[in-house]
């Protein structure tokens, strides 16, 4: 028996995650995403779908498919997958990340359409009966796709309603990560999961190689950062996606502006975030203890100083804090209200924290110096500063996560070729577990665990629970040698209890294999001696 | 930050009965009092909800007014008494019991009724508590509060913090009483003496002693809210489908049953076979995620434990002149129709048809002037006419404040709007389409419906403006807001007071002579007993364990696939949950170092089995353990080997050694063998043991045993 993971997207890259595993005949696609980096060209864009079966007949040839979140680059291929090439089979998702998907596809439709001016591969409409075929889940909720394939989501921080999938065919077991935050953040608690009994472990590695400090320092930095600028009359664009990023920022912001008693206007951009804060108050419980324990006398997400933000008030005199999407510079709002302001170097760019391609985003973090655009020419005098916080997981984080569930066998996804090298050594060396970092449309093949069914009888069983306690005097000399263990924590007398049971496996002709105690075999082979 | 699964040796089992046994502890009584039952399972001792019979609170008083001269009164009534004890002699005291009527009522701080049987128990004996809804909690804290209780509490995230609501709020309105009585003098109190007891009508008699006269010791002074607080801290909280592992050996699954938010059955699994309970459940829901009953299927036996539809048919049978007229159609139904379950539309009409006909009640009631009081009852119904009510006063146009009043009404509203995922299929549709889930955030925030913690706050004296209309706990119309409002209105023919339960002749009593409007209103919950059989043949269990009262019924002798157990209260049944037996799964890389013997005769292929045998998510594992002991293993034969043909066959592979007698008897047969290596044979009749420094010799010297032994 092999599990067969074929990479489809985000193998050595970042972008388009979607993963095809084949678990003993079950085939079940891990996320659905596109690369936005490459608005102009669909075949990259999209995952190549053929590979999972030549003849387009996706409904027979996949099980289900699970989204781990919504952010694009694992949610934006979906609507084309289900309405264009007609998969019609089950879809898995949390029950925020089904609430929050629309808004994310809907507004990445609408880049593609009218920004870009390409044709439309699907409508909106579209969107919507792709979105009735999905079927949410709760935490720990342990569905049973079918007779044989199990599969269950764990908490894995990063964004609202991000969950780590487990699945289960037979004796077969793995965990796909998504995307997680093993620390806890402004609204969201850390990643969550059970000690499993894994063959695979396919997880993220964004950070492969980087080891954060303290998220704490991190946060100061960007409110001194906006605090200077918004005292000295600047305004500040904080470009985020719709979701996410952008309540965790205004919490923070929120909870600062109280403290400093700042009168300063915070805008969102477009009715769009404000909207995705009406869907945050009702998915309280899928966020932080903190603020799941205050919800009832202040949810976390009725922001007193937010205000909504009009088109007019771009060149409005004063300070101010604006949120706009989308989070990359390329298009957009963001890019319209960045023409008007960078051009100042009273006002301040915040950019968050991770970019891969070419975005204006990109350019800005990859090169401050840089100033004259010369696509987009704009004279950019204004401040920049980097969010050095980001809901992934370090590479501790990685290796605990690895560590804790020692799995027999891990892949590596969703990160950058060489850091993904080093630490897939690292795990191989400091672990002693073979990893893989496959690229994208390869096959990965690894061994699965089968267990062999046996019935056990009754008297086995009950022998099985014999105590057979021995006892160990542990000296004092002894306590006092060993420097290592705390003294308090060392009984003087040890007590082992390993039991011991005496079992036959019996196969007879045509039946069950079946665990006996020795004594039953004595009595089995007296019967049929006798009746021989 | 990470939660283990407990892995643990099978050894920390507790011994295994050798089948289940059920006892039934109460029926209990109707949507606010579920059933207790005590389950042992696999040798865990399963306590199922904890219930408090709050209805036993109609016994007592309201908080006295001003105006009723009590103490003369109460005083009065048990010197006389004495007097006449004196004179005819307590054996003829039944002649002189009082007429029923409000001074009847118990005078003083209500105790609270627990399930009675659940007395009998140890408490520090049950291992798991689970609580099938917010309900079932409401008697927790009696048993966490216990000393040496340390069962492992399980239960839905949602019936936790509802149930937690309604214990905290139980214990603000029982406040009135400690401050209107005081401390009480005695842990004893006056009323539950055997002399007090005997006088009283006997309608408030059979409430304090039971139908049979034995519930005495069921009777509790309520707890604390440091109890309560403590409770919580107690439980462990499941999401749906979660899967909690007991012990390492018991499996257990909450599935929604759609009578509450939150509220559940449960599948509890152990690798000897699984049980479903079935707790009042409800097809269709205006609020709750509905009963979830495909996930029920297939279990060794199932614990038939809805008892609402019961208590309402008989409820209904007595016929109720102020009680909307329900025609209880007769669906029939199908064997095999089993979509037949989710299309129940006509019953979903049927509540929504009654929440119109209320709410228009409620509103010609206010255009004549008139207030309208909505003691909170059952928090679906409540939802829905708030709602309902809401949209109609909107289209007729008229500006009529809508209060609720209670002390966690404010977190109440709250939280119904954070458990998406306990809601039915249209309030999550209301989650996707990013609208609030319930219409009172709006009315909340549009300031149409003011929610105020108490009778005397200040918002609400400010505000008040009457004709209004005010939802307040409680439903017993004993304590809370209510009863002062109930004291206001109850004179004013105008007003209308509207109760979701049929009318118990107790409950108005306090409020006598009453002048005001009374609207009842019953919203059927439970599964229909004409759907009782359907759905035991879908859900296919071996047996079914079935309250006495359905015998009568339904009749279950037609070609069903599964076997009929009836159970009646504080009766022990044995339950047949078992598979025949349990499974043991062997790892390959170990099955493939097996080495197997063959009986020829017998056609039976045996192996010793080596290895870790451990207990995981309920199932026995047998894995390669890598701790080598160089003793191989030893196998049964029937007699010991001609010891000579063994000598013979040794030799033959070049391998001398010299047959030990000293300690043998006729039993066993030890052989040293010292060239080429050294080891050492004992066969016995039973066993042989080839204890050697090598694992290859073993073999090899395991072979030509063997081979001797086989020819036997």
């Amino acid at each position: 028996m092999a599990i067969e993971t074929l990479v489809l997207g985000a193998g050595q890259d970042i972008g388009k995650s979607c993963v095809v595993v084949t678990i003993n005949g079950k085939r079940i696609m891990f996320d659905c995403g596109i690369d936005t980096r490459f608005f102009d060209s669909p075949t990259h864009r999209y995952p190549d779908f053929t590979l999972i079966s030549p003849n387009r007949d996706f409904n027979s040839a996949l099980s289900c498919i699970i989204i781990t979140h919504f952010h694009l680059d694992h949610i934006g291929a979906l609507a084309y997958f289900t309405e264009v090439c007609g998969y019609n089979g089950p879809i898995y998702m949390t029950y925020p990340t089904k609430a929050l998907a629309p808004m994310m596809l809907e507004d990445n439709r609408k880049v593609m359409v009218d920004r870009l001016g390409e044709e439309e591969l699907f409508s909106a409409d579209q969107i919507a009966e792709c979105m009735k075929k999905v079927i949410a889940v709760n935490l720990r909720q342990t569905i049973q796709v079918d007779e044989d394939l199990q599969i269950r989501a764990y908490y894995a921080g990063h964004v609202i309603g991000a969950a780590m999938f487990y699945a289960k065919v037979g004796d077969a077991e793995m965990v796909y990560t998504g995307d997680y935050n093993m620390t806890p953040d402004r609204h969201l608690g850390a990643a969550q999961i059970d000690r499993l009994r894994l063959d695979l472990l396919i997880t993220e590695s964004t950070y492969a190689t980087t080891i954060r400090d303290s998220r704490y320092a991190r946060e100061r930095e960007f409110l001194k950062a906006v605090h200077k600028c918004v005292s000295s009359g600047g305004k500040v664009l904080i470009p985020t996606y719709a979701l996410g990023r952008a309540q965790e920022l205004c919490i923070l912001l929120e909870d600062y502006w109280e403290r400093m008693k700042l009168k300063v206007p915070i805008y969102f951009s477009a009715g769009l975030t404000i909207q995705a804060n009406v869907y945050h108050k009702m998915l309280i419980s899928w966020t932080s203890q903190k603020i799941k324990d205050r919800f009832s006398k202040h949810n976390a997400f009725d922001f007193k100083n937010v205000k909504k933000f009009e088109r007019s008030m771009i060149d409005a005199p004063g300070p101010c804090v604006l949120f706009a999407t989308p989070e990359k510079i390329s298009s957009g709002f963001s890019l319209e209200v960045f023409k008007h302001w960078a051009v100042s170097e009273n006002n301040l760019v915040s950019l968050p924290g991770y970019f891969v391609g070419e975005t204006m985003g990109h350019k800005l973090t990859s090169n401050k110096q840089a100033k004259d655009d010369a696509d987009t020419k704009i004279d950019i005098r204004c401040q920049v500063h980097q969010l050095a916080f980001s809901p992934h997981t370090d590479s501790k984080g990685i290796m605990d996560l690895v560590n804790f569930l020692s799995p027999k066998h891990v892949i590596l996804v969703h990160g950058e070729k060489h850091k993904m090298a080093t630490l897939k050594d690292k795990i191989h060396s400091e672990l002693g577990i073979q990893c893989y970092d496959p690229a994208n449309n390869e096959t990965i093949y690894i061994p699965s665990t089968h267990y062999v069914n046996a019935e056990t009888s009754d008297t086995f069983v009950r022998s099985c629970l014999k105590p057979n306690f021995t006892f160990q005097k542990c000296s004092s000399v002894d306590i006092c040698n060993s420097t290592t263990i705390d003294k308090s924590l060392m009984p003087e007398l040890q007590v082992e209890d390993e039991r011991v049971a005496e079992g036959v496996l019996v196969v007879d002709k045509g039946k069950k294999a079946k665990v006996l105690h020795q004594d039953e075999l004595l009595l089995m082979l007296g019967e049929t001696k006798q009746d021989s | 930050m990470w939660q283990h699964n407990v892995i643990c040796h099978l050894a920390m089992n507790k011994g295994i009965s050798s089948s289940g046994l059920f006892t039934c502890l109460s029926k209990g009584g109707g949507f606010h009092f579920p059933p207790c039952h005590m389950l042992n399972f696999h040798g865990i001792r399963i306590l199922v909800d904890c219930p408090l019979d709050l209805s036993a609170l109609r016994a007592f008083s309201p908080v006295p007014t001003a105006l009723d001269c009590l103490p003369v009164e109460v005083s009065y009534n048990t010197d006389g008494n004495r007097f006449l004890d004196s004179m005819i002699g307590p054996g003829k005291r039944q002649k002189i019991e009082k007429l029923l009527d409000a001074k009847s009522l118990l005078f003083a701080e209500p105790w609270y009724k627990t399930v009675n049987n659940l007395h009998l128990w140890n408490a520090s004996f049950i291992d798991v508590v689970l609580i099938s809804n917010p309900m079932g909690i409401m008697g927790l804290p009696f048993l966490t509060r216990m000393k040496g209780f340390s069962a492992k509490i399980y239960i839905t995230e949602a019936s936790a913090r509802l149930g937690q609501l309604m214990m905290e709020d139980l214990v603000s309105m029982h406040g009135e009483f400690r401050q209107f009585y005081g401390r009480e003098e005695s842990n004893f109190p006056s009323w539950l003496r055997q002399e007090e007891l005997e006088i009283l009508p006997s309608e408030l008699r059979e409430i304090i002693l039971g139908k049979d006269g034995v519930e005495f010791g069921s009777w509790m002074p309520l707890y604390s809210a440091a109890d309560v607080k403590n409770c919580m801290l107690n439980i462990h909280s499941l999401n749906y489908a979660e899967e909690a592992l007991y012990n390492g050996t018991l499996v257990i699954k909450a599935f929604s049953s759609g009578i509450e938010i939150g509220s559940c059955n449960w599948i509890l699994n152990s690798p000897k076979g699984d049980i479903a309970y079935l707790s009042g459940s409800s097809f269709i829901s205006g609020h709750a995620m509905p009963f979830d009953y495909r996930s029920l299927q297939g279990t060794g036996a199932l614990i038939f434990s809805d008892f609402l539809s019961l208590t309402d048919a008989q409820d209904s049978d007595d016929g109720d002149n102020y009680s909307v007229p329900i025609a209880d159609k007769l669906l029939p139904m199908s064997d095999q129709d089993l979509a037949g379950f989710d299309h129940s539309s006509e019953e979903n009409l049927e509540d929504k048809k009654k929440l119109i006909f209320i709410s228009s009640s409620a509103i010609d009631c206010v255009k004549q002037g008139g207030s309208v009081l909505i003691p909170i009852d059952r928090l679906g119904p409540i939802l829905l006419l708030l709602e309902e009510m809401s949209t109609s006063l909107e289209a007729s146009d008229m500006k009529v404040p809508v209060y609720i009043i209670s002390s966690v009404a404010d977190e109440l509203l709250a939280l119904l709007n954070i458990i998406p995922e306990w809601l039915c299929k249209q309030r999550q549709e209301k989650l996707f389409a990013g609208e609030p889930l319930f219409a009172h955030i709006k009315l909340l925030e549009e300031r149409k419906i003011h929610v105020v913690p108490a009778i005397h706050s200040h918002e609400l004296l400010t505000n008040w403006r009457e004709p209004c209309i005010v939802f307040c706990p409680h439903w017993s119309l004993r304590m809370g807001p209510v009863v002062q409002l109930l004291r206001r209105w109850c004179g004013d023919p105008k007003s209308l007071l509207i109760l979701e339960d049929v009318l118990n002749p107790l409950a108005l009593l306090p409020f006598q002579p009453i002048a005001m409007n009374v609207l009842q209103c019953l919203f059927p919950s439970g599964i229909r007993l004409q759907k009782v059989q359907p759905l035991l043949k879908t859900l296919q269990p071996k047996t079914v364990l079935c309250p006495e009262e359905l015998k009568l019924q339904i009749n279950f002798s037609s070609d069903q696939s599964f076997s009929v157990l009836y159970y009646t209260e504080a009766e022990t049944l044995k339950v047949p949950y078992r598979r025949d037996s349990s499974e043991l799964k062997i790892a390959t890389d170990l099955a493939s170092q097996f080495y197997w013997k063959m009986f020829k005769k017998e056609e039976i292929n045996v192996t010793k089995l080596k290895g870790e045998l451990l207990m995981e998510n309920s199932r026995h594992h047998l894995l390669l353990n890598n701790d080598n002991k160089t003793s191989l293993g030893s196998l049964i034969h029937r007699s010991l080997p001609d010891s000579e043909k063994l000598m013979a066959a040794l030799s033959k592979m070049s391998i001398s050694g010299v047959v030990r007698h000293d300690m043998g008897d006729a039993k066993s047969l030890v052989i040293d063998i010292q060239d080429p290596y050294k080891a050492l044979i004992e066969i016995g009749l039973t066993s042989t043991t080839i204890t050697t420094a090598d694992q290859n010799v073993a073999s090899s010297i395991y072979k030509i045993v063997d081979n001797i032994l086989d020819g036997v």
